[in-house]
């Protein structure tokens, strides 16, 4: 269970929202971290604490292939984005590196930046202002990757049959 | 029942006899291509799972597009790294700055063709599908498992079969078509899905045409655009090719999640306006757009036949003292040709610079980037704010005929009045 600040940032959040193309060039994901989400919040990265959790509307994480836009908020300490749906690439993305993207209806019009939001993902709820919501259920392949830490650990573990 | 080219496709590589929509498969990967904003991380991705080694160097491909050539120490360092990387795994082919966008070099130099499995660590991979391949963009981490094993884990889509009848009139473009698509599906309308171009209009269509269609099925959310391999894509793909094509077509009663009728003849000029590809308005609609920059290029619209269009607008004329004209050839291929055939030195006395073939301005990351207040029009796929500059600036997405016509007056407009 996760008690923790949201962030709302809406629908359609794109990755050159996220981490401006501008930023490719940098490798190391501390100094990623230092320009996420600058595209619509250049305070973000010096105000996000970890364990905070973003929220966004429809299609978060439309756009690039990019990595980099979702090891920026790994680095700014986002483990957890909750969205009413993701864009595919930014979907698998999330999970490959160990942040749980999870879908959840209408969350965006429940929640506002600086509420307090609990997320068990166990028991598949969240808790926002007293009211329980449900959320879609994840992929059994998904929960692997999240408890195993992300693709590379996977990988690493299960080479063999791979 | 029966199935999609696409399905079929991941099943073959799967070892399946056959695969459904929503099933997770394994599938084995023919071709890998990591450009260079993408490909050291990777690989290292790569190492951090214990693997030293590149699973095969003969189908792995690094190219340098993105930021080409170099522009600050940050980005030439990257590109060192890619060098070093494709020299010591042997890479069999690697393509350093003087080669172009990575989605015109692969089919140019014959890496792609019909049947096979392409990932791509780029979201616009899926302009592959114009060769009936089943190709898809990935991240880092899914890239360095490729590297690792050759193998990647993929959600079979559902396929969305958009059938174009008639045929585009004059001065109207592949472009247009995508983008009255883009507006009738939105930015999230084909989230997961493949998406299969069919009707009268593709069959006539050139591969130029049909890459630009898929190049965008992933601004609908598409995990792959795909047309049915014919006799235009054999001719492209004779003498480029070494692989026996492998043609798959859907079954008459293959299953599609959703099907979507256009009418060619019945489309204008189309314009996307800020800040959302799915934002598209009949150029007729809109009233007398300022602009300050036109970039002409990308994967979507920097190929051969999108230079001479833009040639045959500019030819003797002069662009507006009001805008900036870049043309970026997509490939080092493209651009030559365009020399031979002349269409450079229209260009350049109209009033164009020239921008060697890369990504250039498309992403924002160099040769041109839009300072704030300032308007973009641009041939590329993607106006998301900030996408080539400055928030503050807007961008406008249009064919390249709009795009000329519109250098030439400084405000958006109409090349079927020009
Ligand atoms: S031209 Fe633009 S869209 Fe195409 S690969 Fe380069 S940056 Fe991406």
């Amino acid at each position: 269970m996760q008690n923790s600040k949201a962030w709302n940032f809406g629908d359609n959040v794109n990755t050159d929202f996220i981490l401006p193309g501008r930023y490719l060039e940098l490798t190391d994901p501390k100094k990623l971290a230092e320009h996420a989400m600058e595209g619509l919040d250049p305070t973000f990265s010096s105000n996000v604490k970890k364990g905070d959790i973003i929220i966004g509307g429809k299609n978060f994480g439309l756009g690039s292939s990019r990595e980099h836009a979702p090891i920026a908020l790994k680095y700014s300490g986002i483990n957890i984005i909750v969205a009413e749906s993701f864009a595919r690439i930014f979907y698998r993305n999330a999970f490959n590196i160990g942040i749980a993207a999870i879908e959840c209806q209408n969350i965006s019009h429940k929640v506002k930046t600086g509420d307090n939001i609990e997320v068990n993902l166990a028991k598949g709820k969240i808790l926002v202002h007293g009211e329980k919501l449900s959320i879609k259920p994840l992929p059994e392949f998904m929960l692997q990757l999240l408890n195993e830490g992300g693709l590379v650990n996977y990988i690493k573990n299960h080479i063999k049959e791979w | 029942m029966g199935y999609t080219i696409s399905e079929k496709i991941l099943a073959e590589h799967a070892g399946l006899k056959h695969v459904e929509p929503g099933e997770i498969v394994k599938a084995k990967i023919d071709l890998a291509m990591a450009p260079d904003l993408t490909a050291v991380l990777a690989y290292n991705a790569m190492k951090e799972m214990g693997v030293s080694k590149v699973w095969d160097p003969s189908k792995v491909i690094f190219l340098l597009d993105h930021i080409a050539p170099s522009t600050n120490i940050q980005n030439a360092t990257l590109h060192k790294q890619c060098r070093e990387i494709a020299y010591n795994e042997k890479m069999k082919y690697f393509y350093d700055i003087n080669a172009g966008v990575c989605h015109q070099v692969l089919p140019e130099k014959g890496h792609v063709y019909p049947g096979m499995l392409l990932v791509g660590a780029d979201s616009h991979t899926c302009t592959h599908g114009a060769f009936g391949a089943f190709a898809t963009g990935i991240g880092s981490t899914d890239m360095g498992a490729v590297l690792a094993t050759g193998k990647l884990w993929f959600k079979v889509p559902e396929t969305i079969k958009i059938e174009a009848v008639g045929n585009l009139q004059d001065r109207v473009y592949p472009k247009d078509l995508i983008l009255k698509i883009a507006k009738e599906i939105g930015a999230d309308g084909a989230t997961y899905s493949s998406i299969e171009f069919t009707g009268e209009s593709i069959k006539n269509m050139s591969i130029s045409g049909r890459m630009t269609l898929c190049n965008m099925a992933i601004e609908m959310g598409g995990k792959t655009g795909i047309v049915e391999t014919d006799e235009i894509t054999l001719e492209y793909l004779r003498n480029r090719i070494i692989q026996k094509p492998n043609i798959f077509k859907s079954d008459s009663d293959a299953m599609y999640s959703k099907i979507l009728k256009i009418n060619s003849d019945k489309i204008v000029p189309q314009v996307s306006c800020p800040h959302s590809v799915d934002n598209v308005r009949d150029i007729t609609e809109l009233k007398s757009i300022n602009i300050n920059q036109i970039f002409i290029g990308s994967c979507t619209n920097g190929r051969l036949d999108d230079l001479e269009v833009t040639a045959e607008i500019l030819k003797n004329k002069i662009i507006s003292d009001k805008v900036r004209l870049h043309v970026t050839p997509a490939s080092m291929g493209v651009y030559k040709k365009a020399l031979e055939k002349g269409l450079i030195k229209i260009l350049i006395d109209a009033g164009a610079v020239i921008c060697n073939p890369s990504c250039g301005a498309c992403f924002g990351g160099n040769n041109g980037i839009l300072a704030p207040g300032e308007v973009g029009l641009s041939t590329s796929n993607r106006n998301f704010k900030g996408r080539q500059g400055s928030p503050e600036a807007q961008v406008y997405l249009c064919s390249p005929a709009t795009a000329a016509a519109s250098a030439l007056t400084g405000v958006i407009t109409d090349p079927r009045v020009i």
